[in-house]
């Protein structure tokens, strides 16, 4: 099944905000086992997409399609099932910070599943282990530094083994070295979920060390101007827009993002 | 698709063999590792091996499972074998085990002794009088620059905050003085009914109202209303880090974001008790003409009963009243923690000490009018 199979079809997207035109006539396909990442300047309406297909916003028209099916035109009892299968991180950690951290791990365990409360501390443990928290059970989100937090938010995503990973920037705000090892963790998860990636930021390291597909949203004409692999973008791309953004981050004196 | 097995262990050749099958799902009766816990203890293997030739589908149960079972070798130094297991499932052992487990300080359990230590909550509860009584000095002097025409305080938000303490406040405030106005009444004239003095309900409500409920409540209003939106705003603030700004910036947090909320509060808290009187005599005034004292007696009865000491006395209130909601919500928001549960607590507290003041306050000027004999 070396085929690879459309996971996630954005189908002629336009969003607004009431008359505020976003992003218009978005189309393209997400693959099964990609890592996509969303790109473009800032105020372009990456993270307007990803909260999108997370079904946060409704499309003002087109449809988003998960294996070919809507999110937003499905029943409750089917929306529910198919945000079982997603794990999501969020610009800020989105944590809950009334809760330590191996409250927050286990609340989708508990929303989802019937697990004895001796199992899902199990698997906290586990999760917590695999974004290197281990031992972290019993801290508050505040007492912890700003990567350890993105890590936490990341144990919670993947808690339920989710099919799809949404990360909203989960670089910003880290040095290169955390950025850096969260890069691989989010690439070793993809392995062995084998889920799709979906990853919106700007981070050129992160783009062209994990990515394995994209696409390029221009904030002046409204639409995606670019899709496919940054590194082949890179290079041969028609638009220079699209060559100049990838290309900053070989010049090491260019300014940071 | 073959039907699911049951997830077991079994632990074999002494305790060195772990052998794993069926399938070790989430949805799945998963077994957890305190069973396989007993039985190592009891046999003690110097090193266990896994097979799992019987093992059917998994996910995060088994991983989970297994973390377990790593670090309770690693701690009793059993060597733990897991080159038998699926690749995958190795692989994110592997990446779960990479690094320690991080081992939280222990804290000692306070002895019967220190939990009862007096000495040190005497301490305590002398470091928060003193916390407000510092906070009171301050506001006090950042309150002298203002007059002086030298503190950093903008007027914009200054008419901001009127207008949100007052105008925006008129809605709620209108109805309870009616209702308390109305009650007042009731509350008088079944007593006053049995001597058939129905017409001093015009001198209780009056004087009630005048003199403590129309301060008071118009009090407890504004202390739910504004003194919790004060510590909201001011905690978020202080989450945001814009506190942090405005002190790197050089301003004093007093100045630029205290003075302008309590200057405001304690501006239109005595407005609004004027207004409240009005209402709530009013609703009194419904409710006695239905219990047969027309408004014409009602308001000639009023006019006689009236005077300037209750009116005096309950503007004098509201002002101080004012200037606690004021402290109570602006400290509470000045000293929120920086986590959104914070904010919420800081909320809760500005209302909690805003109450407590205001009935503090409120029985001290009552005893001081009493033995003045205003």
């Amino acid at each position: 099944m070396n085929e690879k199979q459309v996971h996630i079809h954005i189908d002629h997207l336009t969003m607004a905000y009431g008359s505020n035109l976003i992003q218009k006539d978005l189309d393209f396909d997400i693959y099964r086992g990609d890592v996509f990442v969303i790109m473009g300047g800032s105020g372009c309406g990456k993270s307007t997409l990803l909260k999108h297909m997370i079904g946060l916003y409704p499309p003002s028209t087109g449809e988003i399609l998960y294996e070919g099916e809507s999110f937003n035109q499905a029943n409750e009892q089917r929306q529910f099932e198919m945000r079982r299968g997603w794990g999501i991180t969020y610009q800020t950690g989105g944590l809950f910070s009334a809760m330590t951290l191996a409250q927050n791990t286990a609340l989708p365990l508990q929303q989802y599943t019937e697990l004895s409360a001796a199992e899902i501390d199990d698997i906290v443990a586990y999760k917590l282990a695999l974004v290197g928290l281990g031992g972290y059970q019993d801290y508050y989100p505040s007492e912890i530094s700003g990567g350890m937090q993105k890590r936490a938010g990341l144990a919670r995503a993947i808690a339920l083994d989710p099919e799809i990973l949404f990360f909203d920037e989960p670089s910003a705000g880290l040095d290169p070295i955390s950025s850096q090892l969260l890069d691989e963790l989010i690439l070793e998860m993809q392995e062995s979920l084998g889920a799709t990636v979906i990853i919106v930021t700007h981070e050129l390291a992160s783009i062209f060390a994990i990515a394995s597909n994209s696409v390029f949203l221009d904030a002046e004409t409204k639409t995606m101007i670019d899709y496919g692999d940054p590194k082949v973008l890179r290079q041969q791309s028609e638009h220079e827009k699209v060559r100049k953004f990838l290309a900053r981050g070989s010049t090491p004196s260019g300014d940071p993002a | 698709m073959p039907e699911s097995q049951p997830p077991r262990f079994t632990l074999e050749q002494d305790g060195q063999l772990l052998k794993l099958s069926g399938d070790w799902t989430i949805e799945q009766d998963c077994p957890t590792f305190s069973a396989l816990r007993e039985q190592l203890s009891q046999v003690q293997p110097a090193a266990i091996a896994c097979d799992t030739a019987a093992l059917g589908e998994w996910d995060s149960a088994l991983p989970a499972f297994l973390l377990q079972c790593h670090n309770y070798c690693s701690d009793s130094g059993i060597d733990f074998d897991t080159s038998a297991l699926p690749e995958g499932a190795s692989s994110l052992l592997k990446l779960a085990t990479a690094v320690k487990p991080h081992k939280p300080p222990e804290e000692k359990p306070l002895s019967l002794a220190e939990m009862l230590d007096f000495r040190h909550r005497l301490e305590d509860a002398w470091e928060v009088v003193r916390d407000h009584l510092e906070f009171i000095g301050d506001a006090t002097i950042a309150l002298g620059k203002l007059l002086a025409g030298r503190a950093n305080t903008r007027r914009e938000d200054f008419l901001t905050f009127i207008h949100q303490s007052g105008p925006d406040a008129f809605g709620i405030v209108t109805l309870t003085a009616f209702l308390v106005g109305m009650i007042l009444a009731y509350l008088g004239a079944a007593q006053l009914a049995q001597f058939g003095a129905q017409i001093y309900v015009a001198d209780l409500v009056t004087i009630g109202m005048l003199r403590e409920m129309g301060a008071l409540m118009v009090a407890v209003v504004m202390a739910g209303r504004t003194g919790a939106a004060y510590a909201a705003q001011l905690g978020t603030m202080q989450t945001r880090e814009e506190i942090d700004a405005i002190v790197t910036l050089g301003i004093s947090p007093m100045e630029f974001l205290v003075l302008p909320r309590m200057v405001a509060l304690v501006l239109i808290m005595p407005l609004l008790v004027l207004y409240a009187n009005v209402v709530g005599i009013f609703g009194g005034a419904i409710v006695a003409a239905g219990l047969d004292v027309t408004l014409t007696q009602f308001s000639q009865q009023m006019t006689k009963v009236i005077s300037f000491a209750h009116l005096g006395t309950g503007l004098l209130k509201s002002v101080f009243f004012g200037l606690l909601i004021a402290i109570a919500g602006c400290r509470a928001g000045i000293q929120c923690g920086r986590s959104s549960a914070a904010v919420g607590e800081a909320a809760t507290k500005a209302v909690v000490t805003s109450i407590v003041y205001l009935i503090v306050a409120d029985a001290a000027f009552n005893i001081l009018f009493q033995e003045l004999g205003i």
